[in-house]
């Protein structure tokens, strides 16, 4: 990157460094940073949203619906979710490949499964093999991302389900009061006073999706612990200008810190948004805050 | 060849006993549950010690994170946060290769390389790190009466805590413990897939099971055989932690005694 790194051999201590630093794959090491956090700000809004339909589905009048809402809050739990990812990425892939198969190959005759082998025609493939890499690339993490929102809105559904049933009853008995419906009192009524009883679950489930997004490279994502493996691996002045022993440790201790950093940021923005949400409120956070400066002060002592 | 054969070959596989080869073509809805079974024994070791060894430690900082004196609280604390904010999985890869640099300079270290020394130490840390917080916060919540009750019985120090504060804190943190438990067998899937390797194809359930979905290339059998083991495995947990709990409250009237209640914690 910089001028200075042309001759290697030239180098030595911090401007080495420097420039060990800035070589092309570690901007690929720092791409995959902006990876991981772009996965977050996809992930989170998805799975709330997967999370409130569950929640809405198990709440439902109607039966089926129920069963599935609340099949789909039950089904992972009681199993490792490192077993819900290696599952969904390849079921998802493939589900998507047989519907395409379905819609773009009818006269197709022969089975999809032969034996050890799961074959579509060739117009089906996601995404098609002619295509560059960069959409196998980018198919390959929006997959990551499908199967993120899933499994953590299963998570977020049950949060949310819980909130719901936390509003206090005489709030809707009220809205029925009105002369409003079912409908309206869960939008009007309901929805927008669920999420104080919502966020510490979801803040919980906020730091559990930052430890989770390590998971990426079993899916097959070029992410951060990827990274630190190749560039931590052993370099010999054969294959690179910037020799080094192996390094992974100090790499993976990077990656430490940079989590540590990360879920205590977090911890502390997620404090000061609940301070303001149970402004107010009739919870005993919020009458602690009512009270003051007397009640820290007992605190204190 | 019928189940019973490939059970005597597979059943003991991810201990090196029986069979070595795993199977590579034809594949039996017996040979997946035989060896994905086989593969449980590894998730139940490490669950296991982890567990037992983790809980003494547990007991230990949530009692330093407590203590009065700041360089006592300030380690245990330091510990908690660095074992509960940072991903298990990255835990696993720096261990493996903190241990493995180790190993050049201090041949005693070539053990730790191993899953079977080095995860367990990682999964013991960490679950203790957990399971601390949960006992730190029980131990925040001894009513005040108990304490004082045991004060006018000349009780202090040691007797006061071995008998009144610390089956209380168990009490109290009993259920949140029964979710940790869960938990840890649930974190003990990730061992094989972050840097300790699987030597001669000895893996855990999950090892198994995501070997025999990249041969088949059919993910809906071994996964949900997968998840029928750790469904089983979990009610086995919640029966035993339930036994414990009703010891923990039996002296309580009916309705005060805490219920058991699973909650989401998922994935470190």
């Amino acid at each position: 990157m910089f001028e200075y790194c042309a001759d290697p051999a030239s180098l030595a201590g911090f401007k080495w460094l420097s420039c060990y630093l800035t070589t092309g794959k570690h901007m690929g090491l720092y791409w995959a940073v902006g990876t991981v956090l772009l996965l977050l700000a996809i992930t989170a809004p998805a799975a709330l949203l997967f999370g409130f339909g569950g929640a809405a589905a198990a709440r439902s009048h109607f039966r089926p619906l129920s069963w599935f809402g609340k099949g789909y809050i039950a089904i992972v739990r009681g199993v490792p979710d490192i077993a819900f990812f290696l599952f969904f990425v390849i079921a998802l892939d493939q589900g998507f490949e047989w519907i395409r198969h379905q819609i773009k190959c009818p006269d197709w005759d022969q089975p999809i499964r032969q034996g050890n082998d799961f074959i579509v025609c060739a117009a089906a493939k996601l995404p098609l093999s002619s295509s560059p890499q960069v959409y196998h690339e980018i198919y390959g993490f929006f997959l990551a991302v499908l199967t993120f929102a899933l499994v953590f809105g299963a998570f977020a559904a049950n949060v949310l389900y819980g909130a719901m049933r936390a509003v206090p009853h005489a709030q809707i008995e009220t809205a029925e009061a009105y002369g409003m419906s079912h409908r309206q009192a869960f939008w009007r009524i309901m929805v927008p006073q669920m999420w104080v009883y919502a966020l510490p679950g979801l803040s919980n489930l906020w730091m559990v999706l930052i430890k989770a997004t390590p998971l990426l490279f079993l899916l097959g994502v070029e992410d951060i612990v990827y990274w630190a493996r190749e560039l931590g691996g052993m370099k010999t002045p054969q294959f690179t200008d910037y020799p080094h022993a192996d390094w992974r440790v100090w790499y993976f201790l990077a990656l430490l810190v940079f989590y540590l950093a990360f879920t205590h940021v977090s911890e502390i923005v997620l404090a000061r948004i609940s301070r303001r949400l149970s402004h107010g409120q009739a919870t005993l956070a919020g009458e602690k805050q009512r009270k003051g400066p007397r009640g820290r002060g007992k605190a204190a002592a | 060849m019928s189940c019973w054969d490939t059970i005597a070959d597979y059943a003991l596989r991810s201990q090196g006993i029986g069979e070595r080869l795993l199977p590579r073509t034809d594949f039996t809805l017996c040979q997946q549950f035989t060896l994905i079974g086989s593969g449980m024994i590894w998730n139940i070791y490490f669950g296991v010690l982890a567990l037992v060894s983790g809980f003494m430690l547990a007991t230990g900082v949530a009692v330093a994170k407590a203590h009065h004196q700041f360089w006592v609280r300030k380690p245990a604390e330091w510990f908690i946060f660095v074992f509960r904010g940072s991903p298990l999985f990255i835990q696993f890869f720096f261990a493996y290769f903190l241990f493995q640099s180790l190993k050049a300079g201090y041949p005693f270290f070539g053990a730790f390389t191993a899953a079977w020394l080095g995860a367990l130490l990682v999964l013991f840390l960490n679950t203790a790190a957990y399971s601390a917080e949960i006992f730190y916060g029980a131990l925040m919540s001894v009513p005040k009466g108990d304490v004082e009750a045991a004060d006018a019985y000349g009780m202090s120090g040691w007797p006061r805590f071995r008998r009144v504060i610390w089956p209380t804190m168990l009490r109290l943190a009993w259920p949140a413990y029964t979710n940790e438990a869960i938990f840890l067998f649930h974190a003990t899937t990730l061992v094989f897939f972050s840097g300790f390797p699987a030597s001669q194809q000895r893996g855990d359930a999950l090892y198994y099971a995501s070997y025999f979905a990249d041969k088949t290339f059919n993910p809906f059998i071994p996964y949900p055989i997968l998840a029928f083991y750790f469904i089983l495995l979990t009610l086995t947990v919640i029966g035993l932690f339930g036994m414990v709990n009703k010891r923990l409250n039996q002296h309580l009237p009916k309705e005060r005694r805490a219920k058991i209640r699973l909650r989401v914690n998922l994935i470190r």
